[in-house]
């Protein structure tokens, strides 16, 4: 589902950001990427989501290379991915329902399609009481369900989550996991990129973990901790 | 376009435009400044050229003719003139004729000292054409051209009157297209001040729709809306105001100045919006269209 071949990313200034990186994911896989700040996560993920280009090296995405895809053909290829932030990145202007309903706006989906399944979504996160509720009425891990269901509302065959529970107490950091476990158990691949070593022990899902943009381990925890 | 897309982007783009009333604000009054100028300028301009057009329709050259030559020569010129595009009218003035006219204007209220030239017409070699051009420039031209022809003595003309004319012409042109070009460079850079400031309050939510999977087509659409929209208002009122303006200004001068009538003929309402409505509102919406088109072409680069 998601194959990186020596995939190395270097910004204008010279320092690699990621070096030689190969990675396979299939479908269906729910896989922690750990690392500490600067480790070259978040460049992880801005390359799967072809936010960038990688300097050197090859990334697949169902079996599409990520470097054939034209400026044109993006939109095409991200509605296939969800994407989760640390930070939620609602829209404060917009209710609950609003912002899950943007999402298949911006596909151009048909209204009866929008009216059909964002409150479905909505039941998904558990929030479908609150869908008049605009985010800064909600807590934080009630806005990251938000995200979530925007995220998932057109069916993406992936899920990236970039730090999900980082602005989270434990309790609610545990319940997104709990349910992008779920969303999981679906059939939608996810990648959640954390540094929550407590929450990546707990769930006990596959590891990648990198360290000055090299991948060091990728197993179970417990390999993790072994290296 | 889906139907439901172009609601929802047309409802965003009025939504951007009240979100930044104050710089939407500005932008149509910048906008209807300069229609407004536009405007005044056409109607000065078309007015003026008109008048312009009017004096050239006055100035006439004549072509004199060999004393020898034959009806034939005389009738081969005529014919040369009238294949020519830039000849608007010509017609034959006889010696008779040419007297009668000299008499007229030079002998008014004398008429007794023309009766000792009765039997001998002292303009006897003066049977001409008299020559009125479509467009004053091409004097010089025609001339050289008659002159070689066969049958023609002399050619006059009136340098200075199609010189001057021509040259007013010119720079009516000129100044018109130039103060155009500056108001079209200046309404485009605050439309696309609005449309970035607008932008700057979006940006969260243009890289969120760019995340997401919007095309650029849909990112784009609302500020369009909102260029567009401020385009059209801001010709729609210089239009309306002009209206009432050019209206009163006519019937102003013809009544408190009605000794200008002679001079000066406004061209009629109809005459001057039946072009400056669709050049207004196409100046307006187009300059909206490629000023917020120029400025989101940027920001898509997610």
């Amino acid at each position: 589902m998601i194959k990186l071949e020596h995939v190395s990313k270097t910004y204008q200034e010279g320092v690699p950001a990621l070096d030689d990186v190969s990675i396979n994911i299939e479908k269906g896989e729910f896989v922690f990427v750990m690392g500490k700040s600067g480790s070259g996560k978040s460049t992880l993920i801005k390359l799967l989501l072809k936010e960038l280009n990688p300097t050197e090296g090859e990334i697949y995405i169902s079996g599409k290379n990520l470097s054939k895809i034209n400026h044109k053909n993006i939109p095409n290829f991200r509605r296939k991915i969800g994407v989760v932030f640390q930070n939620f990145r609602l829209l404060q202007d917009r209710n609950v329902y609003e912002n899950v309903a943007f999402a298949l706006k911006v596909v151009e989906a048909p209204t009866k399609e929008i009216k059909r399944k964002v409150p479905l979504m909505l039941s998904l996160v558990n929030l479908a009481a609150k869908y008049k509720s605009l985010p800064r009425q909600l807590s934080g891990g009630e806005q990251q369900r938000v995200a979530i269901a925007r995220a998932l509302v057109n069916e993406p065959d992936i899920l990236l989550a970039d730090e999900p529970t980082g602005n989270l107490d434990d309790t609610n950091a545990w319940e997104i996991m709990k349910l992008l476990e779920e969303i999981n158990e679906r059939g939608t691949t996810v990648v959640v990129v954390t540094h929550n070593t407590e929450i990546v022990r707990k769930m006990n899902k596959r590891v990648i973990y990198i360290k000055n943009g090299r991948v060091v381990t990728d197993g179970e925890w417990g390999d993790i901790n072994e290296a | 376009m889906k139907l439901n897309t172009f609601f929802y982007n047309f409802g965003q783009g009025l939504k951007n435009i009240w979100r930044n009333k104050l710089f939407s604000l500005a932008s149509i009054a910048t906008m209807t400044a300069c229609i407004f100028l536009f405007g005044l300028f056409y109607s000065i301009g078309s007015n003026f050229k008109q008048m312009v057009r009017t004096a050239e329709e006055g100035v006439a050259i004549t072509v004199f003719f060999d004393p020898g030559a034959t009806q034939d020569q005389i009738d081969n010129i005529g014919n040369e003139l009238s294949k020519r595009g830039e000849v608007k009218e010509y017609h034959f003035v006889s010696a008779d004729e040419a007297w009668e006219s000299f008499k007229t204007e030079y002998f008014k209220g004398k008429e007794e000292l023309a009766e000792g030239f009765a039997n001998d017409n002292p303009l006897a070699n003066s049977a001409n054409y008299e020559v009125y051009l479509n467009d004053i420039s091409m004097q010089g031209e025609l001339v050289t051209y008659l002159e070689s022809l066969d049958g023609v003595r002399e050619v006059k003309q009136s340098e200075v009157a199609a010189d001057t004319l021509s040259d007013m012409n010119k720079l009516i042109s000129v100044i018109f297209i130039g103060v155009i070009a500056i108001l079209i460079a200046v309404a485009v850079f605050l439309i696309s001040n609005t449309i970035t400031v607008g932008i700057s309050v979006r940006k969260e939510e243009i890289a969120i729709m760019k995340l997401i999977g919007a095309k650029d087509s849909f990112v784009r659409a609302p500020f369009i809306v909102e260029g567009v929209i401020i385009g059209f208002v801001g010709s729609v009122i210089p239009l309306v105001l002009l209206f009432f303006m050019y209206q009163t200004v006519i019937v102003y001068v013809a009544e408190k100045y009605n000794i200008l009538n002679n001079f000066i003929s406004f061209l009629p309402v109809g005459t001057i919006f039946h072009v400056l409505i669709p050049v207004s509102l196409l100046l307006g919406i187009g300059i909206g269209y490629v000023g917020s088109r120029l400025t989101i072409k940027k920001h898509l680069k997610v």
